[in-house]
């Protein structure tokens, strides 16, 4: 059992006070980012910068990982490794569907066909034939 | 004749890992819903990366109630933990009082939700309206459900559960603080979804 003193919680309430406030200005941030034209890529990049660090500052106080065991650590390293592969592996097989003979997960050339290639043409009705 | 196990390290840490045995639980839990998260939002990024078009969730949805949401969770996850610190400073009255406001937040936020999907139906927005609507049907009402789960182990550990306090506090304390840590990852998920879906520019 950890010793909690009064003063020692007194302190972790204001640090959640403290990131709690901060969490807010971030949400308050992240609405008036959204609104200023910055196009997709910046857009995109700005909102998920912001999102991160909310989420790393409920995860590191509130979710207490930043003083957490090594075995914690372990197993979300674990978890991030596994992610990260699995994500990865998707975005690889969205290049092959794309036809993009680059990269680890490189096609044989023969089993790259563009899509208008692909589609058989309809052969044409013979002269004269009855179509119901 | 029958004897009682007492499982061990359910109040105090294992030597070896530091820790006490729901702790490791609840984070091999939270490791399975990071995959599971991670799965979805995937999906959204190849399902995006492949769409011709992609529509802007602002002129869709309502930005204003979705901040307002995202603004109940932060106030929830800040009472939450706020119930957890006053549980380790002995207070019991300031804890069920805390958890009490955890409690409302959520439903507050459940509220909000069933009127956006209201009117979303309403509107004839469907999940089967577009990609778009289908992702974000799928993602934010499984992350309802997580809202939903939240409540009921919260409500447990409000009202009946709450006995426990007086034969073991410390495994109380304990229970709270894995509560808590669900909790928290409820709220870790939907700050990043509320950019994902509400906010990030179309195509």
């Amino acid at each position: 059992m950890s010793a909690h003193t009064p003063e020692a919680v007194q302190k972790q309430v204001r640090i959640y006070r403290t990131v709690g406030a901060v969490l807010i200005v971030g949400t308050v941030i992240t609405v008036l980012a959204a609104n200023v034209h910055l196009g997709i890529i910046v857009g995109i990049i700005v909102a998920l910068i912001i999102a991160t660090v909310k989420g790393s500052l409920v995860a590191g106080y509130f979710m207490h990982l930043f003083s957490e065991k090594k075995l914690i650590y372990m197993v979300l390293a674990l978890t991030a490794a596994v992610v990260v592969v699995l994500a990865g592996l998707l975005v690889f097989s969205y290049g092959d569907q794309q036809g993009h003979r680059h990269g680890i997960f490189q096609m044989p050339e023969r089993h790259v066909q563009p899509h208008h290639e692909t589609a058989a043409p309809a052969p044409a009705p013979e002269k004269g034939s009855h179509v119901p | 004749m029958s004897a009682a196990i007492e499982i061990p390290y359910n109040s105090v840490e294992r030597p070896d890992t530091g820790l006490y045995n729901a702790k490791l639980g609840i984070w091999l839990f939270l490791a399975s819903e990071v995959m599971l998260f991670g799965a979805l939002f995937s999906s959204y990024v190849l399902l995006r990366t492949g769409a011709e078009t992609w529509e802007h969730g602002a002129e869709i949805l309502s930005v204003p109630l979705g901040t307002i949401n995202t603004l109940v969770l932060i106030a929830s996850s800040v009472t939450m933990v706020f119930s957890y610190a006053s549980l380790q400073a002995g207070n019991f009255a300031r804890f069920r009082m805390f958890l009490g406001m955890t409690l409302v937040c959520a439903v507050i936020f459940m509220v909000i939700k069933g009127f956006e999907y209201k009117a979303k139906f309403e509107h004839g927005f469907l999940p089967s309206t577009s990609t778009y609507m289908a992702l974000y049907f799928t993602m934010t009402a499984l992350h309802a459900l997580h809202v939903i789960g939240g409540v009921i182990v919260n409500g447990y550990l409000w009202g009946p559960g709450s006995k426990m306090w007086l034969t073991d506090p410390q495994r109380f304390t304990n229970r709270v603080e894995v509560a808590g840590l669900y909790w928290h990852f409820v709220d870790l998920v939907w700050i990043f979804l509320f950019p994902t879906l509400y906010l990030l520019p179309g195509k």
